[in-house]
């Protein structure tokens, strides 16, 4: 971003202005574009694919009227939620009341600045760019305590507490998660730690060592309970909650939470991607060597998809999973997956110490066992398909 | 005036202001959440002195673990409202003298400091550096900090422990 910028001045684009003035609207302008061309289609579209992948998946319709399978759907309900009046409760704290969707937002876009879309396409490849992440998302907490306090209503303060509490538990597992990889590529920076992978699955970090292969599914756990994700959902749990602490809330305000809930989902799969998937690492071709545009969409593309897979996942676990009770999250939070975290990342340091043709050998029996695990998994949902007694539907859309 | 200049301004009036409405204002809930503007601000002021993972720990540490702490506490506090003023116990004379002793440090340090302006930040990575200096030079209060924490932890589990009683 800022090497493109400082392209742009030394070829004369900006004659006459001071440097830090075009520094300062280009960060504008890629806040800009990041936030409307990207986070809202794609908060939006997620918010409709939930739907409709959810219905699909407990033979329901879902919704299917607005645009052609009713894509526009997010367009509708966008407009619909600006045009409804700003209810703000008598009894509420309404300075807190009306800062606390805000803070949640700024948490969530701020992951933004470090995710790395492509070699080059990454607003700011900070130095600290993995811990940057982990202390944006701990504003999201403040604001969602903001919102249940202000409330002045029961469930929402239980809701945010419950959330509160939720939150700080499960980012010792996911920060332990993500400091074995920060070990084993030496740097906190997205870029750095992207490099340090290969575009094959056998040079991916998850394919590491068991460790690692153990310390993903860790990550992808507690980032679905940082994320109030089912099913871990309990801070909006309706049949005790209303809806936790954003029962209070209407039109916009209301919007900007489930907008954080929606793109968040999305920096979960782009961290974990990140992380543990090879990032945006495209198999050296021939055609990328003479186009460094066609090398980019690829990267991005690769990207991109890589990251969705994980939002297809929580949406597929939120449509089959129960909820789980206040205590028993706890208890999987502190007795199972906080121990675990911290021997995985012992094991991942003895690792360290094992020669490079070990680690090799271990490479490819974790994809082997990656490879067969996907296997028997595809093969018993075939099975349970062909089994099934009811009549499936199968037609895709209706 | 550079547009640096007119950014640390800004932060350090987010910085001060938050630190203000901690101090004077007369709900507690108020003054527990300004903290997240003083925390952030400080966090910022940190990015103006080039130390990139001291602002990372410090948003991690004292918003996501510290702020959030203070705040449950408050909210669990019984009769939360009716706190009209916080303690009155120590009376304001002793207060005075404590903040003016302070002050004078205060002053002292910025007087003595040699204060050096440089002209172009060079954002370095420090994270590495940083850990270098904790497992050589500094080893001793590296292991004695996390004693004192480990201790810390294992009183917390203690009192909240419930006596079973046979």
């Amino acid at each position: 971003m800022q090497a493109y910028l400082d392209q742009l001045i030394q070829g004369g684009a900006f004659a006459g202005m001071p440097r830090e003035v075009v520094y300062a609207i280009g960060m504008l302008l890629a806040a800009f574009i990041v936030l409307s061309a990207f986070v809202a289609p794609l908060a939006g579209v997620t918010s409709w694919l939930e739907r409709r992948v959810w219905a699909r998946m407990q033979s329901r319709v879902g919704p299917n009227r607005v645009g052609p399978q009713g894509i526009l759907q997010w367009l509708a309900d966008g407009i619909k939620n600006l045009l409804k009046e700003d209810i703000i409760p008598t009894a509420a704290d309404k300075k807190l009341f009306s800062l606390a969707p805000y803070i949640v937002f700024m948490g969530f876009l701020c992951a933004f600045v470090v995710i790395p879309f492509g070699g080059h396409l990454i607003v700011a490849d900070l130095n600290i760019g993995i811990l940057y992440i982990l202390a944006v998302t701990s504003l999201v907490v403040v604001g969602i305590l903001m919102a249940g306090w202000a409330s002045n209503n029961k469930w929402s303060l239980l809701g945010g507490m419950r959330s509160a509490a939720q939150i700080i538990s499960y980012e010792i597992p996911a920060g332990v998660s993500v400091l074995m990889i920060v070990f084993l590529a030496g740097t906190l920076s997205m870029q750095g730690i992207i490099k340090g992978q290969g575009w094959a699955p056998w040079d991916w970090y998850l394919f590491h060592n068991p460790f690692t292969f153990a310390g993903f599914f860790l990550y992808f756990t507690a980032a679905l309970a940082e994320g109030n994700r089912t099913p871990f959902d309990i801070p909006e749990a309706e049949s005790e909650l209303v809806a936790g602490y954003v029962t209070e809330y209407s039109g916009m305000r209301f919007l900007f939470f489930f907008f954080a809930e929606w793109g968040n989902l999305y920096v979960i799969g782009a961290v974990a991607t990140t992380l543990f998937l090879g990032g945006w690492q495209v198999p050296p071709l021939a055609i990328f060597e003479n186009s460094p545009m066609l090398l980019a969409v690829a990267q991005f593309v690769t990207f991109f998809l890589k990251a969705y897979l994980w939002v297809f996942v929580a949406m597929w676990i939120r449509a089959t999973l129960p909820r789980v009770r206040v205590d028993q999250l706890m208890s999987l939070c502190w007795k199972y997956m906080v121990p675990l975290s911290f021997i995985c990342l012992l094991g991942t340091v003895a690792f360290m110490f094992v020669p490079a043709d070990g680690q090799r050998i271990t490479s490819a029996a974790m994809f082997g066992l990656g490879v067969a695990i996907t296997i028997i998994f595809f093969l018993r949902v075939g099975f349970q398909i062909r089994q099934a007694k009811p009549e499936l539907y199968f037609k895709p859309h209706i | 005036m550079e547009i640096s200049t007119a950014v640390f301004y800004l932060i350090a009036l987010i910085t001060v202001g938050s630190a203000a409405v901690v101090t004077f204002s007369r709900n507690i809930i108020y003054s527990a959440f300004s903290l997240l503007g003083t925390f952030a601000g400080v966090a910022g002021l940190y990015i103006f002195l080039g130390a990139d993972f001291v602002a990372g720990v410090q948003l991690l540490i004292y918003v996501g673990g510290i702020l959030v702490l203070i705040l449950f506490a408050v909210m669990l506090t019984h009769r939360i409202t009716d706190v009209e003023i916080t303690n009155r116990a120590a009376g304001r004379i002793p207060a005075l003298v404590i903040v003016g002793v302070f002050l004078a440090l205060l002053i002292q340090t910025v007087r003595e400091t040699p204060w050096v302006k440089v002209k172009e930040v060079a954002y370095q990575p420090t994270t590495a550096k940083i850990g270098d200096l904790f497992l050589e030079n500094y080893l001793l209060p590296f292991e004695l900090a996390s004693l004192v924490l480990l201790a810390a932890m294992i009183g917390a589990v203690v009192l909240s422990r419930k006596e079973i009683k046979e």
